[in-house]
């Protein structure tokens, strides 16, 4: 393996969450029922025109802004032309020689479990266009339909500098890129839903060697874990060639991922290159973008993720930390929010990373969907570490406002939650549990002293757990050993 | 019926140009064995069997188009004739003359016609507002989408199709009153200029039957001159409104690129086609040309450049003026008027100049020397666009499909029988100019010389108001002469293609004849504005044309 070099560029297809369509007033809605969303536009009727929605501009502009790219600031929309049933008018309306958006990166901090560190990769360009339909094969193969739904939904296709190195690289820049779509606004960015779609590119070369390697390009890798798997895959199967002398035998070809037999399938070899013959798009004016319009997306952009990264790691924050809570603006915000109302920033981390985290895995939610305020977390936070309430306490209070939302100081006077911090009271409770135990306090005297445990227990039940557990083993301490 | 044409040589003498021939050069004489008038007085205008005009009773030598559309609104205001007799009319007169011309692909249903009709007569008995196309026939070409009948495009690819919705043109003509009575024949898909290429018939030039009527809208073209209906719409891409509406002896109007919306026409070459109008005076086409203009939202071509009320600016020319164009500056484009060119048309467009000269105008040689490229130019450019355009007919969602056991058979099989040869021949060369390694040897070099004849137009334009030329080289010819010879058809597209190049308004107009058929052959005048100066054209046109007497343009049918 280590004689020799990876290549891997990806190409991103970024489906667009406008309400309409990129050329006609059409709703997309995954899922539908086939050919319920559809127009004369849509579906390439005679005398149908495109009509551009001005928001698929604006959405490239803010993906081309937040992957660092220079606008062209007059772009132009092309045909691609090829047959194909699921491409109504026989050609796509694509972008060709000028992309709205070129020459960015994207930075991004690999996973701590797989060793961590920073990465930089380039970004070529990225161009807007239209996605074409899908065709529903007959079980018995002797025809096939045409679903139009997706026909004419805007894509952003982006793509990547040949920068990956490894499946993880290749895998946490598409995780970023879905990241980044989504602090935008502009995709849900979901893979099994075809939102966000990556076709890999994959050579390798020997060390040393300058020419690249024979590119393979790979598709229907559904999950980032799936591309992983698939690229690694690649990559050894392509050095065995290589070790076997059979390098000759990697052909540019596309290969399909089978996540059952977990491996690449040969889907179709290309024979040389296929004639799109491009040519300007005469139903559309050209793209051109004012410097106020460029100037009010730039301002009106959120904290990207890696700057949110940076900030976190700056607040004291551990890199699992910081990639947990900038995984997810929403989280991110609750979290900034929570900070902000005054929470400890480490405990703050704990909370949400612990036991809220594990919450919404549980049921299935997001952090906007539970009660639990940001602020309300701040002052959980800060009862606990001022002693009002233990930490036990705390964490039952915690799913209270989780499901039923509320406020700490309420819950607290509610249920008489206030932590038992009087010695005098503690040890009234302790001399109860003691009296009421002696058997076990003869046990305990006798050298069973792990029987210490036990009675904290009863006192802490005593106390309906309220008592102040320092306190309490300190007194239970003192008590156990004044009377023998 | 007796022959409208008698000697030449004595219309001659009722023909104005004949006694205001400039001192010019001697090629300015006008041919009396070319250059003739039909006379009115002897032909049975289907003007007149349909709705009085007050010009009957004028002698023929001051006979000048009236509108039939005002004529018309004022039949009906009047109450002397309801919309139902005048639909009526205008489709037994298409029926009458159908089997001769074949200017029709689909004829509306009788009963839908007249019930559009009966909703003129009822609003004019409530009297309410009436659109400015209230109660006028009107033809569609066939590339032109209309949701209550078929709509082919001349292909057999399309044969039966109907549309989901009209297009905007036929949307807004009808929310004007307009009644739309029929499709008109057409080369398949806009390609050709004779009709010939139609997928179903061909249709005949009312002036001779045996004769091309021109195309590719000649459908549109000849219903108008044969009285089938009152006006129609076509399209043109390289002259498909302005070279029919020559060879028929119709007003035809190509407007800018952009003034009317292309929603729902067949695109041929995108960034080419405009809809166009035919009319048989000027008033008419500006009435159309009104209800149809403006911007679109279905359409981002369109412009939003204002429409002007083309028809008032026309009513109010003042035309008992001695000089009515007195200071217009016409440039006319000598590269227009050489080798190639029918020596009777070339007296016409003389003689044409020299009327402009009497009217008051300064007319001038202009020279437009990038005039020549603009033929292969537009041959490269609207191939390649037709060869994207026409992917769509692959027989997938509609038209005609061939049964096939797979994908690349279904294709091949359905396009192969739905397109005609010219298509596909089109179809080729798109391909071809635009493939790999050929796209900036062709493509890109034919948008180079779309800019230069773009900037010589607009220096020609800077120097003159208009321009002027032949609309074609020559008057119509024969059924079947060109059609083995598709460069000698395409060269009939010079006078033309690069007023589409340049996305510019121009106007025809019938101003002469050359003899031919029974009753000679009608010639037009092609005028050429900057853009957007739709009215300006149809402001001299108008005062053009009812200051040209003694020629009368309505064949004897």
């Amino acid at each position: 393996m280590h004689e020799y070099e990876t290549i891997i560029g990806i190409e991103t297809h970024v489906q667009l969450s406008t309400l309409t369509k990129a050329f006609c007033s059409c709703p997309y809605i995954y899922g539908s029922q086939p050919n319920t969303t559809i127009c004369p536009v849509c579906m390439g009727s005679p005398g149908a025109l495109p009509v551009l929605n001005s928001k698929v501009i604006e959405f490239a502009v803010k993906v081309g802004l937040a992957l660092n790219c220079s606008l062209s600031m007059s772009s132009k929309f092309d045909r691609k032309q090829y047959f194909y049933p699921d491409l109504p008018k026989g050609y796509q309306i694509s972008q060709f020689d000028i992309p709205i958006a070129t020459g960015g990166f994207i930075d991004l901090d690999l996973p701590t479990e797989f060793g961590g560190g920073h990465r930089r990769f380039g970004i070529t360009r990225v161009h807007m266009e239209e996605d074409a339909g899908k065709l529903l094969h007959s079980g018995t193969g002797s025809y096939s339909q045409v679903d139009l739904n997706r026909a004419g939904v805007p894509l952003l296709e982006i793509v990547s500098e040949p920068d990956m190195r490894s499946g993880l690289e290749a895998a946490e820049y598409a995780a970023e890129i879905q990241r980044l779509v989504r602090y935008l606004g502009v995709s849900n960015g979901n893979m099994q839903e075809g939102s966000l779609r990556c076709d890999v590119n994959v050579s390798v070369r020997p060390v040393g060697q300058s020419a690249f390697g024979t590119k393979v390009e790979i598709k229907n890798m559904n999950s980032f874990s799936a591309m992983h798997r698939a690229i690694d895959f690649e990559i050894s199967r392509q050095v065995d060639l290589y070790n076997k002398g059979q390098a000759d035998q990697i052909i540019q070809e596309t290969r399909l991922w089978e996540d059952g037999s977990q491996r690449t399938v040969t889907m179709r070899k290309k024979e040389g290159l296929a004639d799109y013959r491009y040519f300007p798009e005469p139903d559309l004016p050209n793209v051109v973008l004012a410097n106020e319009f460029v100037d009010n997306i730039r301002s009106s952009l959120p904290e990207l993720p890696e700057i949110k990264r940076r900030r976190y790691e700056k607040m004291g924050l551990s890199m699992q930390d910081v990639l947990f809570l900038a995984d997810d603006m929403q989280v991110a915000d609750f979290f900034d929010e929570a900070v902000e109302k005054g929470a400890d920033v480490k405990l703050a981390s704990n909370w949400i990373m612990g036991d809220i985290a594990a919450y919404l895995k549980n049921e299935k939610l997001s952090i906007n969907d539970i009660k639990l305020t940001p602020q309300e977390l701040a002052e959980l936070i800060a009862s606990i570490k001022g002693g009002t309430i233990s930490g036990k306490i705390g964490k039952e209070i915690l799913f209270e406002l989780i499901a039923k939302g509320g406020t700490v100081k309420g819950l607290i006077k509610e249920k008489d939650l206030v932590q038992i911090v009087d010695p005098l009271e503690i040890e009234k409770m302790v001399e109860k549990v003691l009296s009421e135990n002696p058997k076990q306090l003869q046990q305990y005297r006798g050298g069973k002293t792990k029987l210490q445990g036990y009675f904290a227990g009863q006192v802490m039940k005593e106390s309906k757990g309220k008592a102040n557990p320092v306190l309490l083993n300190k007194i239970l301490l003192e008590k156990l050993k004044s009377s023998s | 019926m007796p022959s409208p044409v008698q000697n030449p040589r004595i219309l001659l003498s009722q023909c104005r140009f004949q006694l205001h021939f400039p001192p010019k050069p001697h090629n300015l004489q006008p041919n009396p064995r070319h250059f003739h008038c039909s006379k009115s007085k002897l032909s049975l205008s289907h003007q007149h069997q349909l709705v009085s005009e007050p010009q009957t009773s004028q002698s023929p030598s001051s006979w000048s188009p009236s509108s039939q559309i005002l004529t018309i609104r004022e039949s009906l205001l009047s109450r002397q004739k309801k919309a139902v007799e005048i639909t009526r009319d205008y489709l037994n007169r298409l029926r009458q003359t159908e089997p001769q011309i074949r200017s029709f692909l689909h004829v509306s249903e009788e009963e839908a016609a007249m019930r559009e009709a009966e909703d003129i007569d009822r609003k004019i008995e409530q009297n309410e507002e009436l659109g400015p196309l209230a109660g006028v026939p009107i033809a569609v070409k066939d590339n032109i989408c209309t949701a209550d009948m078929p709509s082919t495009g001349g292909s057999r690819i399309l044969e039966g199709y109907r549309p989901a919705v009209d297009a905007t043109a036929v949307r807004r003509l009808r929310e004007c009153g307009g009644i739309v009575i029929g499709k008109t024949n057409l080369d398949e898909f806009g390609m050709g200029s004779t009709t010939e290429a139609s997928g179903f018939q061909v249709t005949a030039n009312p002036w001779d039957v045996s004769r091309v009527p021109g195309g590719s809208s000649g459908g549109s073209a000849a219903a108008v001159s044969a009285g089938q209906c009152v006006v129609s719409l076509g399209s043109d891409t390289g002259g498909s409104v302005r070279q029919p509406a020559s060879f028929c002896g119709v007003v035809g109007m190509k407007p800018t690129y952009g003034r009317v919306s292309r929603f729902g026409l067949m695109a041929y070459a995108s960034s080419l086609d405009v809809i166009g109008c035919f009319g048989s005076s000027v008033m008419d086409t500006a009435i159309l040309l009104g209800a149809i203009s403006g911007h679109d939202r279905l359409d981002s071509t369109s412009s939003k450049h204002e429409v002007p009320n083309y028809a008032s600016e026309l009513a109010s020319a003042d035309l008992l003026e001695s000089k009515p164009l007195s200071g217009l500056k016409v440039g006319i484009i000598c590269e227009t008027l050489g080798d190639g060119v029918d020596a009777g048309v070339i007296s016409s467009i003389r003689a044409a100049a020299s009327h402009f000269e009497e009217l008051g105008s300064i007319v001038t040689e202009v020279s437009l020397p990038s005039f020549s490229l603009g033929l292969p130019a537009y041959y490269i450019l609207a191939s390649s666009e037709s060869s994207s355009n026409l992917s769509r007919y692959d027989g997938i969602r509609y038209g005609n499909q061939v049964a096939a056991d797979e994908l690349n058979s279904l294709y091949k099989d359905s396009r192969a029988k739905g397109f005609g040869p010219e298509v596909k021949m089109r179809i080729l060369m798109g391909t071809y100019a635009l493939s790999a390694g050929y796209y900036d040897a062709y493509y890109k070099r034919a948008q180079q010389v779309r800019t230069l004849v773009q900037k010589g137009f607009k220096e020609a334009l800077g120097e003159n108001d208009i321009l002027i030329s032949p609309a074609a080289p020559s008057a119509a010819y024969k059924i079947g002469e060109k059609t083995n010879d598709p460069l000698a058809m395409y060269a009939g597209d010079i006078m033309t293609v690069n007023v589409n190049l340049a996305g510019l308004p121009a106007l025809v107009l019938p101003c002469g004849f050359v003899e031919g058929g029974s009753a000679g052959l009608p010639v037009g005048l092609q005028m050429i504005g900057g853009a957007f100066d739709e009215a300006k054209l149809l402001k001299v046109g108008h005062i053009f044309e009812r200051t040209l007497h003694g020629c009368r343009f309505v064949p004897s049918l």
